[in-house]
């Protein structure tokens, strides 16, 4: 089999879930009575530098989601709750931010982060030790938790940390602010792109060398391959789903820093808005892979842009509609193209046996 | 008094219950033949959507549980199609369902009602609902247990090379199930949306991943999935009298959620899922 075939098989599935989102968009357009080129312009015209700060805004956080849910993937472990995770983690990055108010930069920083993974991957942590410890299923767990999250965010803004008429905490210390990156190009002024950036690429890399180039990441692709055989191999199945989660939740967690650190400088009660389960599509669009989950993140924030963009004239609810149709087309072409790798592999293996 | 409290108390409670155990009920039907139906969510709202919408546009009660049902088999069609002919991941699919059924219902709202969040009131039902659901979950008990069909559909989620052997097409009967999942949970959806006389923004609220613990709870057997239904209507009672009385209204709302992951550890080791339930059935993959 030739490697362009096979680079075919693979870039095959992403190319029909894109042409399948650009058709309905197409329909969506045409049933609503604006024309295709007319929704294009609406698009092109206002994608200028301030749109593409956006877009890497919103990739932040589809990056640190993106990894939450890839990363416990490759343990084999269906993480759902990245939703809950990242509100649970930019809480407290808000706590530490506004409790340390007056610490320097150099120390409050650094614990603000860490609280932010820590939050994240604490709560990411509860059905990893569920899962590891009584075997209770993860999916409905993880999303149970989100609900959780949601819920005990919102009853902490209400009566505990709210500001009185507001959904919202206090400022965070000055300390603990990552600054803008909106001077990168002249008209990306005002666009809510940070410098947590920088910290979810590095993450993108640390997953990456975590999981390709250390014992325990070796470990926990293992138990993704089969807990019994990882276990038969000395493995322990129930620690590495344990460490999957919380380095998940962490990840998830770390949407704190972009969101409360970078941008608001506070925590806003509800700003999660379906970043967990867009996560699953990143995820599931890199093939786990903690390096494409950027690439596939900047594709799905360019997409919620031109949502926003289009909002005129279409309602923005309709990329929902298309981020399950690239889904569904993608895991459906994913299988397509195994099986077609497959018999190629097949048919070739039978041709140089004769 | 006390008695008759008691009765209007487990009244409310058998009617909240009622949206779960129809959604339970078609978790069975679906996992039963070896699908993981985890789009009975975006089905209860679809079936909320299309019977508001039905409703609305005929006044006629009838035509939105038409609609309701039809709103929940076109999602259920679309995950058959993905997961048993296409053979793609069963959970991606039902969550990717769940994202669209999300953003159609939302959208729908802003084209349709211009509103964000509600649409207008409908009328009260005149249709008898309650016995109409439980004859559905006595139908679904006799045809899977007691019907030479009933046998071959369970037989797709056990053992689906058994079925398969015996001539039957395992995609045939998976299709069956999952399309009855999404017939039962559209009407869920129908009764979440008379119970509130309107549709709201994202009102299934988690009863479509709840209802799947509950089957679990109730072993994947319609009558154990309706009790534990039962369950989790009478918390969400207890959660909206609690609120009543001045507790913290968001800590309560977390109540069936907590319950929901307390339940399950419970009932670890008690309940075994369908032997090839999430499997797709691949003969190719197989030999």
């Amino acid at each position: 089999v030739r490697p362009v075939a096979l680079w075919a098989a693979r870039a095959a599935p992403v190319a029909a879930a894109l042409a399948a989102a650009l058709l309905l968009s197409v329909i969506f357009a045409l049933a609503l009575g604006v024309a295709p080129a007319e929704l294009l312009a609406l698009v092109t015209d206002r994608f200028g530098a301030y749109a593409w700060g956006q877009v890497l805004y919103k990739a932040t956080f589809l990056i640190f989601t993106g990894l939450a849910v890839a990363l416990a993937f490759a343990g084999g472990l269906f993480n759902i709750g990245a939703e809950g995770q990242a509100v649970v983690g930019s809480l407290a990055c808000a706590l530490v931010g506004i409790a340390g108010a007056g610490l320097p930069g150099v120390v409050l920083l650094p614990l603000a982060i860490v609280g932010g993974i820590l939050g994240g991957g604490l709560w990411g942590l509860i059905p990893g030790a569920l899962k590891a410890r009584w075997g209770t299923h993860e999916v409905i767990n993880t999303i149970m938790l989100n609900f959780i999250a949601l819920a005990l965010s919102n009853f902490l803004i209400a009566r505990v940390l709210g500001l009185p008429e507001t959904v919202r905490t206090a400022e965070i210390g000055a300390g603990a602010v990552l600054p803008r990156l909106d001077g990168l190009l002249p008209g990306m002024r005002g666009a809510a792109v940070n410098l947590s950036l920088l910290l979810a690429l590095a993450g993108a890399a640390a997953a990456h060398v975590f999981l390709y180039r250390t014992r325990a990441g070796l470990e926990l692709r293992a138990v993704g391959l089969g807990r019994r055989q990882a276990w038969m191999l000395g493995v322990d199945p129930a620690g590495r789903t344990r460490l999957a989660f919380f380095l998940a939740g962490g990840a998830a967690g770390l949407v704190g820093t972009n969101f409360v650190l970078g941008y608001k400088h506070y925590y806003e009660d509800g700003f999660s808005g379906g970043i967990g389960f867009l996560g699953i599509a990143v995820a599931l669009l890199a093939r786990n892979r903690p390096l494409m989950v950027v690439p596939a993140a900047l594709l799905f924030g360019v997409l919620s842009q031109a949502g926003l963009l289009v909002n005129t004239a279409l309602p923005r609810e309709l990329v929902d509609i298309l981020t399950g149709a690239i889904l569904l087309v993608f895991i459906a072409g994913e299988r397509w193209s195994q099986r077609w790798v497959r018999r190629r592999v097949a048919s070739a293996a039978a041709g140089r046996g004769a | 008094v006390i008695a008759l409290a008691l009765l209007s108390l487990a009244a409310q409670a058998v009617r909240i219950s009622v949206p779960y155990g129809l959604a339970a009920v078609g978790g069975v039907c679906s996992e039963r033949t070896g699908v993981v139906n985890i789009a009975l969510e975006g089905i209860l709202l679809l079936g909320a959507f299309f019977a508001v919408i039905g409703t609305h546009y005929t006044g006629s009660p009838w035509v939105g549980v038409a609609a309701a049902m039809g709103g929940g088999l076109a999602a259920a069609a679309l995950h058959a199609l993905a997961t048993v002919t296409l053979k793609a991941d069963q959970i991606v699919s039902g969550l990717a369902i769940n994202i669209m059924a999300f953003g159609a219902t939302r959208a729908g709202l802003r084209v349709l009602f211009q509103s964000a969040s509600n649409s207008p009131r409908i009328p009260a039902p005149a249709v008898p609902l309650l016995p109409v659901a439980l004859l559905l979950i006595l139908a679904v008990l006799v045809v899977l247990w007691r019907t030479g069909l009933g046998l071959a559909l369970r037989a797709a989620g056990e053992h689906p090379e058994a079925a398969h052997s015996a001539g039957f097409s395992v995609a045939r009967l998976r299709w069956l199930g999952v399309l009855a999942s999404g017939a039962l949970g559209g009407l869920g959806g129908a009764w979440l949306a008379f119970q509130q006389h309107s549709f709201s923004d994202q009102m299934s609220g988690g009863r479509g991943y709840i209802a799947l613990a509950a089957m679990i709870v109730g072993k994947w057997h319609p009558l154990g999935a309706a009790a534990a239904c039962l369950l989790f209507g009478a918390a969400e009672t207890a959660q909206i009298r609690l609120q009543g009385a001045g507790a913290p209204t968001q800590i309560l709302q977390a109540l069936p959620f907590v319950l929901t992951i307390l339940v399950l550890v419970l009932w670890v080791g008690r309940s075994v899922a369908p032997a090839a339930v999430g499997r797709p059935y691949d003969p190719e993959q197989e030999g």
